[in-house]
């Protein structure tokens, strides 16, 4: 065994998680990073929001993703970034690639999946329309304005309200593009509400719900953009088009869990979250590989993401240092009205501590709500909320003395009378 | 003064450069593009079609026949994708078996090989995923998938490396027949040559009135695509047409060489370089599909996408001398099956050439062989080797289809370097995957600005004025308004 | 009464302010957000993030925000005035990149390190 624990991905889920099982005793940790630099995805998030819960501050992300930096710089933690990792093997055999080492294959007692997310595209949501230039995912504009310091366009408009889209919109107004408008499909925001004050309200710009992109021009260059309001069936609405003369659209209609290396190992995977299905400790189904952060699911909170790595990192370690966690007994946690999807997937009350946490999305939105946790047909918790959407994860937390033996338990909302 | 000029560097204009580059010619390509392979040629169905459709007799049915013959042959020695997988033309009721008859005596008129028809059982044994409908089928084994634009590029190539000039941004704007030749007029000054080939696609009536009299016009036919992720790529295995009607050869759902599904292709007339698609046509693509493949997963798309057929108002191809001006070949009214034949389109080109007096003597010395290193295919000992004498071969760049940087650079030095990101990306497949360029789009611009020492503002996606930034944050500006 | 939806933190509470009643909110989840309600109505403040030009570092754009949160108004103007700053590799998370931005008594300060590299 070349090390104790392979960590593929050094964004915020691999960071954490590598810090976690380095604290919890292990030694020989490799992160895998194939970006030039650790950090992933916050050294392009400029903005601030990030760490009230982690760091009880409120840090922009490079300084969210410096304070992680730093942390391992005083353990033992190997990194290497500018690496492309090509195969995992299920008795953990990490294929990879980069300039100084070449092609090289090393061995695991552990393995983290913390590969994290990419844009949904135009192509994933088929826009008609002309393929000229000026077409972008809204991360990709992020990275050319932040990092390299190019600006894509002058007159913008931004299709999907998507936290990264809406971030964006701020971000380019303040480099002196406008921003004509940002248009969402569903008849709500996708992206936190203050981002829809501080990077819409605050600037002027307008906000399109149950409106979609329905027609593209341009020769070379996008020349225009025709939006449409939508049917409660998300169909265009003839005759309520509307063009925009603009030379920018950015797309922030959605992420997807980046998991080619877990199907290629055959990780057994969740249809609802695109990401692997896990136990409570953030087990995958191939013993011994763990997954944490926007692999798993989608989170709206670096901070959660980085609370669930150290878990992994930790369940890591447990399981270098004291073995496998005993299979039986087994609750599968399932959907219930109203929720689109639930982590963890199964839960084994024998790796279960103290509580076991478990996040969900809502898939409308909701005023003041119930979330109902049954067992079987008994309800074993009830939690209230004043406000829920589906731009939002949610948790609850259930006491290990709760959870039954075995059998199904299932997450559901319901809306209260107030 | 050259021998010939091409007009246009499609698949034929290449097809043509290439046949015509192995004899002791002058010959020089002019292509209005700023890239060759770049129209009709990058987007199609990427099939070479077996033969069984044309109209026996015809131009294309013996153009067809032939230049899938020979496709194979020239794709081993210039190291082009290309896999004989066949194909299957399914039958939903009686009309279609009856069609299927016919295409099997076409087929069989037309000198194609190994054709056959099956049942619905045997359909279904041999493609899983085909509908519960299907009543049978007929097989043709000779039909294959290629990379249509590294089939152009590989024979342009090999043109340019045995002496055969290429002029790109090069737009011819007028023809005027001189004392022993042509003169011809371009946006990047004039050419002379002793005969001229015609092969500017959808343009090619309006090249051909440039200096002769209308004897055919071009009725453009746009084609939209869905090209679906690899995950979706196993979902059949071989090509799966339904019987053509009025509008062609109607949607298909067939592998690519890349490992992608590719669905389609719609047609309905359209301007000459009109490619954007439509709410309508997609759905129409969607629908029949299914019909075909009931669990093809249209989630899975990466792409959509449509082509320009370049059919013309004769129900053949054009490959003649023009009857208004001598010396003027034609290479007009290439739609399908025009990837399929265009070998055979030049080697009838340069027959005809040579029967009005230009004289073929071959090279002693010829390259008739083109190799692209594909970083994913070497062995891991090779890998290390390489990367050991080029450390950029471990650097990769496009992470969806596994492009190193290594293969970025080599492609910005070969025979006809890209200058744009949609052309690095037809020679080495950077952007081509599920993220289509999201993560390597800026380094893939970073890259040419530094191997070709331009700024990277000034790299464009395709053409002149497709520019991806507009300038520098903090004040700088220079494309746009 | 002003309906906001409070910005401190990404929970976003609905909050309401009484104008009438000396600006009292009501609806929040923190102390914070009171205080947020109260001064969005009074002097709306926000925290600017931009870039500055960067030099002798691996990229060309060092990330930086004003340390303390700066009239709203302000916004535009101070990241135009932002525009001709420029920093020198090595760098270091937290160094004032630029003092008392526009008069307003508040620094401008370096999210990341830089390190030198030689180009």
């Amino acid at each position: 065994m070349d090390y104790e624990l392979i960590v593929i991905g050094g964004g915020p889920a691999g960071l954490a998680a590598a810090y976690a099982a380095w604290e919890k005793g292990l030694r020989r940790i490799l992160i895998l990073e194939r970006d030039r630099e650790l950090g992933g995805i916050l050294n392009q998030c400029i903005h601030n929001g990030f760490g009230l819960h982690r760091f009880k501050e409120e840090l922009t992300g490079p300084e969210y993703a410096g304070r992680y930096i730093e942390m391992l710089k005083a353990t033992g933690v190997e990194a290497k970034t500018d690496t492309m990792v090509l195969q995992i093997t299920q008795d953990k055999c990490v294929s990879f690639l980069n300039p100084v080492d070449g092609y090289r294959t090393v061995r695991a007692g552990a393995v983290i999946l913390a590969m994290g997310c990419r844009e949904r595209t135009r192509g994933a949501i088929s826009i008609p329309g002309a393929r000229c230039s000026g077409i972008f995912t809204a991360g990709t504009a992020q990275r050319f304005l932040n990092i390299e310091g190019y600006l894509v366009g002058k007159r913008v408009v931004i299709l999907g309200s998507g936290d990264i889209g809406l971030i964006m919109a701020r971000r380019m107004t303040l480099e002196g593009a406008k921003v004509l408008a940002c248009v969402e499909l569903m008849p709500y925001s996708g992206g936190l509400n203050r981002n829809i004050v501080q990077c819409l309200r605050d600037y002027d710009i307008p906000l399109y719900l149950s409106h979609t992109v329905t027609d593209i021009v341009g020769k070379q260059r996008l020349e225009r953009v025709t939006i449409s309001a939508v049917d409660a069936d998300r169909r265009p609405i003839p005759g309520t088009e509307q063009s925009f003369d603009c030379d920018t659209l950015l797309l922030s209609v959605g992420l997807v869990p980046e998991n080619e290396l877990s199907r290629q190992m055959d990780v057994e995977m969740d249809r609802r979250t695109n990401g692997p299905v896990v136990y409570e400790n953030m087990e995958t189904g191939v013993e011994g590989v763990f997954a944490c952060g926007n692999v798993v699911h989608v989170h709206d909170l670096v901070d959660f993401v980085s609370e669930e790595s150290s878990r992994a990192g930790e369940a890591a370690a447990r399981y270098i240092l004291e073995g496998e966690t005993a299979k039986e007994p087994l609750l599968t946690v399932e959907n219930g009205s109203a929720v689109s999807y639930t982590v963890p997937q199964r839960i084994r009350p024998a790796g279960v501590d103290k509580n076991v946490k478990l996040f969900f999305r809502v898939n409308r939105v909701f005023g003041k709500a119930a979330i109902r946790v049954r067992a079987g047909e008994t309800q074993i918790a009830c939690f209230s909320r004043e406000h829920m959407a589906p731009g939002e994860m949610e948790s609850v937390t259930l006491p290990k003395t709760l959870l039954p033996r075995g059998g199904v338990l299932t997450v559901s909302v319901e809306e209260v009378e107030a | 003064m050259d021998d010939v000029i091409i007009i246009g560097c499609g698949v034929v204009g290449a097809a043509c450069a290439y046949a015509l580059s192995r004899y002791e010619l002058n010959v020089t390509v002019l292509e209005a593009g700023s890239d060759i392979a770049a129209g009709t040629t990058k987007a199609n169905s990427a099939i070479i079609h077996a033969g069984y459709d044309p109209v026996p007799g015809t131009d294309m049915a013996k153009m067809n026949l032939e230049g899938s013959n020979m496709a194979g042959d020239i794709c081993r020695r210039l190291d082009v994708p290309y896999e004989r997988v066949g194909s299957l033309v399914l039958a939903f009721d009686d009309a279609d078996l009856q069609c299927l008859q016919t295409l099997l005596k076409r087929g069989q008129t037309n000198g194609v090989e190994g054709l056959k028809l099956l049942s619905g059982e045997e359909t279904r044994a041999m493609e899983p995923n085909v509908s519960g409908q299907v009543l049978g089928a007929l097989w043709a084994p000779t039909a294959a998938i290629i990379n249509p634009w590294e089939y152009c590029l590989a024979m342009a190539e090999t043109a340019v490396k045995n002496g055969v000039r290429l002029r790109r941004n090069c737009c011819v704007t007028g023809i005027r027949r001189e004392q022993d030749g042509f003169l011809v007029t371009t946006t990047r000054g004039e050419f002379n040559a002793k005969y001229l080939i015609n092969a500017a696609g959808v343009h090619a009536d309006a090249v051909h009135e440039l200096i002769g009299e209308k004897e055919f016009t071009i009725c453009p036919s746009r084609g939209e695509y869905y090209l679906l992720d690899k995950c979706e790529g196993q979902r059949v295995r071989h090509v799966i047409f339904q019987c053509p009607g009025k509008e062609g050869k109607g949607i298909l759902v067939s592998p690519t060489v890349h490992g992608n599904l590719i669905v389609g292709p719609t047609a309905s007339p359209c301007a000459p370089e009109d490619v954007s698609n439509t709410a309508e046509g997609l759905r129409q693509v969607r629908e029949r599909a299914l019909k075909s493949v009931p669990t093809i997963a249209f989630r899975e798309n990466i792409r959509n996408f449509a082509g320009v057929r370049a059919a013309s108002d004769i129900p053949d191809f054009i490959v003649r001398e023009s009857r208004s001006v001598p010396g003027f070949f034609q290479a007009a009214g290439i739609c399908s099956p025009g990837l399929s034949a265009a070998p055979s389109i030049a080697k009838r080109l340069t027959e005809l050439l040579a029967r009005s007096g230009l004289e073929l003597r071959e090279k002693t010395e010829y390259d008739d062989s083109r190799r692209r290193l594909r970083f994913t295919r070497l062995s891991d000992g090779e890998k290390n080797n390489l990367i050991a004498k080029d450390p950029r071969f471990g650097r990769v760049i496009c992470r969806c289809e596994t492009i190193t940087e290594g293969e970025i650079v080599a492609c910005l030095h070969t025979p006809i370097p890209p200058y744009s990101i949609n052309g690095v990306k037809r020679r080495v497949g950077a952007g081509m995957g599920r993220c289509q360029g999201g993560f390597c789009s800026p380094r893939v611009q970073e890259i040419i600005a530094r191997e070709l020492h331009m700024d990277p503002v000034d790299v464009m996606l395709e053409e002149e004025g497709s520019y991806i930034l507009t300038g520098e944050t903090k004040g700088g500006g220079k494309n746009g308004l | 009464m002003k309906e906001l939806i409070c910005i401190v933190c990404p929970r976003g509470c609905h909050l309401r302010v009484d104008e009438e009643k000396d600006y009292r909110v009501t609806g929040n989840s923190c102390p914070r957000g009171a205080e947020y309600g109260k001064n969005e109505l009074l002097h709306p403040v926000r925290v600017l993030t931009t870039t500055v030009r960067l030099e002798d570092a691996a990229v060309r754009r060092c990330p930086v925000k004003t340390r303390q949160p700066i009239a709203k108004e302000l916004m535009l103007r101070a990241a135009k005035a932002l525009d001709a700053v420029t920093v020198t590799a090595p760098v270091r998370c937290g160094d004032v990149i630029l003092s008392d931005l526009l008069g307003t008594g508040v620094d401008v300060v370096a999210t990341k390190d830089f390190p030198k590299t030689e180009r």
